[in-house]
């Protein structure tokens, strides 16, 4: 038997070559969130103080232009709401393509739709809810909730996508095992496949919720702006993504210097719940 | 499976009409709400065209499209250099993100030592993670800053080539364009993996047994099976850059206009509802060419969608 023949110089040479350019593609990749990350702490970190936390802004242009005490309040208070609508309502559909619809026409119908979901822009979203909420005036003209409705159209497809992928991975045996003990559906719903799939829709969930929290353009229109704290999801609210949007367009240095604190604290917080979620997808059975 | 039904020794263990009945309130529960997407999306739909519709017989959808003249003020609304702005943009987005994209997908999948594959596909993640409203703060007062010396740079030297030249505005298509690069980024790259990572192992191997390098397993192999696949992941990404808001509003300029080179200021679809639906409210004409606007970006995004879904569905079916 001959020998192979050896790879010539110049294969070797153009491998070597294109293995340096995926290399540096991957870097090249990594540069902007090192960039990002680092003028965030460098430009934010400054801002950051109790008073920045717990002061509401002033809606001055000179001097003091206070902290971002509403702005908080009003993201979770809004995050909070779409999430609780989002949440269940996008792993009940998931349910009943894993559960019910399987193959059938419908269920591949609702696939479908939720996919285009998926790819509807967020400020459209926002548009759709100010036509149906605020221009028709229920409730009111602009509030917390209907910003909180828009951001749940927007959680919804993601959740569901995570879910069913989830509640697939549950396996078959664990039904039929229920079922052949005489379990009726509904329990082997609520009291196996839901327990076994719970760590992985936790983790689905909480990554929509983390990529709701960040969204301005659903809130524009819908949840509005105003400068003191409130609690009260019926009247207009602040949040932090809004308050960085009117902020950046300003001029002024202070004003500047609080979209960075804003921006650095809205980062923290996405992080944390991606943190949350990536920790409990380590720790559950499947997903 | 017959439900509820089970006979043994001649006891029958049939559910009794009552005790079924929580499991019919879960199904119709659960089949209610997956019926609500459908009814929710066509009354999405159809009230955005409602909306819209004073514009629509105003000027006809094709001329309302077409048409290069968007001066509020005048209550002129021709929507072309809104659509240019965000076909622009968002081509430049493809033609950056997508070979870094890329790059890094087969990077991770094929050549990465495996300890650091992890942190790096985290690492990759992890952009996705930050909200648009920051990455267009920090391209207001850093990259556009930080850049125009370069931009102006390329400017003068290539100044011969098509759609360059000029004077550099501060905020631009180009600058749009690689915001929104760096926020498809992970979701291009993302799909590609798990394209690449469908690639079955007899072909790479038989790849590698016959004599190629890595780069020729990548170049045989990988990138003809995972072709349509990466095709579909780049289509995502167009659709999510077609639809980018907020970041895109902070960097584009804001200015109607179709500007000669990619340099110059512009406007998207998106940037201009975001931009002028405060001021429109009172402004029946106005409103309704704002929500005409989000409807022909809601269609343009339909459209890069489902071809998105022809492609990737195509690469599935191949497996």
């Amino acid at each position: 038997m001959t020998a192979l023949a050896p790879i010539s110089s110049r294969r070797r040479a153009k491998d070597r070559a294109m293995r340096a350019v995926l290399l540096v593609g991957t870097l090249v990749a990594l540069v902007p969130l090192v960039l990002v990350v680092y003028y965030l702490l460098q430009k934010g970190l400054g801002s950051l103080s109790w008073s920045f936390f717990t002061t509401d802004p002033t809606g001055r242009f000179l001097g003091d232009p206070g902290g971002i005490k509403s702005a908080i309040v009003g993201t979770i208070l809004i995050v909070g709401l779409a999430s609780v609508i989002a949440v269940p309502v996008g792993i009940g559909v998931a349910l009943y393509l894993v559960e019910y619809g399987k193959k059938s026409a419908f269920a591949n119908a609702v696939r479908y739709f939720v996919d285009v979901m998926t790819g509807v822009p967020s400020i459209v979203f926002g548009l759709f809810i100010y036509i149906v909420l605020v221009l028709s005036g229920v409730g009111g003209s602009f509030a917390g909730w209907k910003g909180s409705i828009a951001l749940s159209l927007l959680m919804l497809p993601v959740v569901t996508r995570s879910a069913e992928v989830v509640l697939n991975l549950v396996p078959d045996g664990l039904r039929e095992a229920a079922l052949a003990l005489g379990a009726p559906r509904w329990r082997v719903v609520t009291r196996i496949v839901l327990p076994t799939a719970f760590g992985g829709l936790m983790t689905g969930s909480l990554l929509a919720v983390a990529r709701g929290a960040g969204e301005t353009a659903p809130l524009l229109f819908t949840a509005f702006a105003v400068n003191a704290t409130t609690w009260d999801l019926g009247s207009q609210m602040n949040s932090l993504p809004i308050q960085i949007f009117n902020d950046v367009r300003q001029a002024q240095t202070n004003i500047v210097e609080r979209a960075w604190g804003s921006a650095l604290t809205l980062v923290g917080m996405v992080l944390i719940l991606t943190l949350i979620a990536r920790l409990i997808q380590r720790r559950s059975r499947i997903a | 499976m017959v439900a509820g039904t089970l006979t043994s020794g001649g006891r029958s263990f049939e559910r009794s009409p009552l005790s079924r009945l929580p499991d019919r309130a879960l199904r119709w529960t659960l089949t209610g709400l997956a019926a609500a997407i459908l009814v929710l999306i066509a009354y999405f739909f159809i009230r955005l065209y409602d909306e819209a519709q004073p514009v629509f017989t105003k000027y006809g959808v094709f001329d309302f499209v077409f048409s290069n003249a968007w001066v509020p003020s005048q209550g002129q609304f021709g929507a072309l250099p809104l659509v240019v702005g965000t076909l622009v943009t968002s081509a430049l987005a493809l033609l950056i993100g997508v070979p870094v994209a890329v790059a890094s997908a087969l990077y991770v999948t094929e050549l990465a030592p495996r300890r650091v594959r992890q942190p790096l596909i985290i690492l990759v993640e992890l952009l996705a993670a930050v909200p648009s409203v920051v990455y267009g703060l920090w391209g207001v007062f850093v990259l556009i800053p930080k850049l125009k010396p370069v931009e102006q740079w390329i400017s003068d030297t290539f100044g011969f080539l098509p759609f360059v030249g000029g004077d550099v505005a501060g905020p631009n298509y180009f600058i749009a364009g690689l915001i929104l690069a760096i926020m498809i980024l992970p979701i291009v790259s993302a799909i590609s993996r798990e394209v690449i990572a469908t690639v079955p192992v007899e072909h790479k191997e038989a790849a590698l047994a016959l004599g190629a390098t890595r780069w020729e397993m990548i170049r045989m192999a990988i990138l003809p099976y995972a072709r349509a696949g990466i095709s579909g992941a780049a289509m995502l990404g167009l659709g999510r850059a077609i639809g980018e808001t907020i970041a895109a509003t902070l960097v584009i300029g804001n200015a109607p206009e179709i500007a000669h080179s990619i340099f110059g200021q512009g406007y998207t679809l998106a940037a201009v509802i975001a931009n002028e639906f405060g001021e429109a409210a009172s402004d029946e004409t106005h409103r309704a060419a704002l929500i005409a606007a989000g409807l022909v970006l809601f269609v343009l995004t339909l459209f890069v969608n489902f071809l998105a879904r022809y492609f990737v569905l195509r690469s599935e079916r191949t497996r």
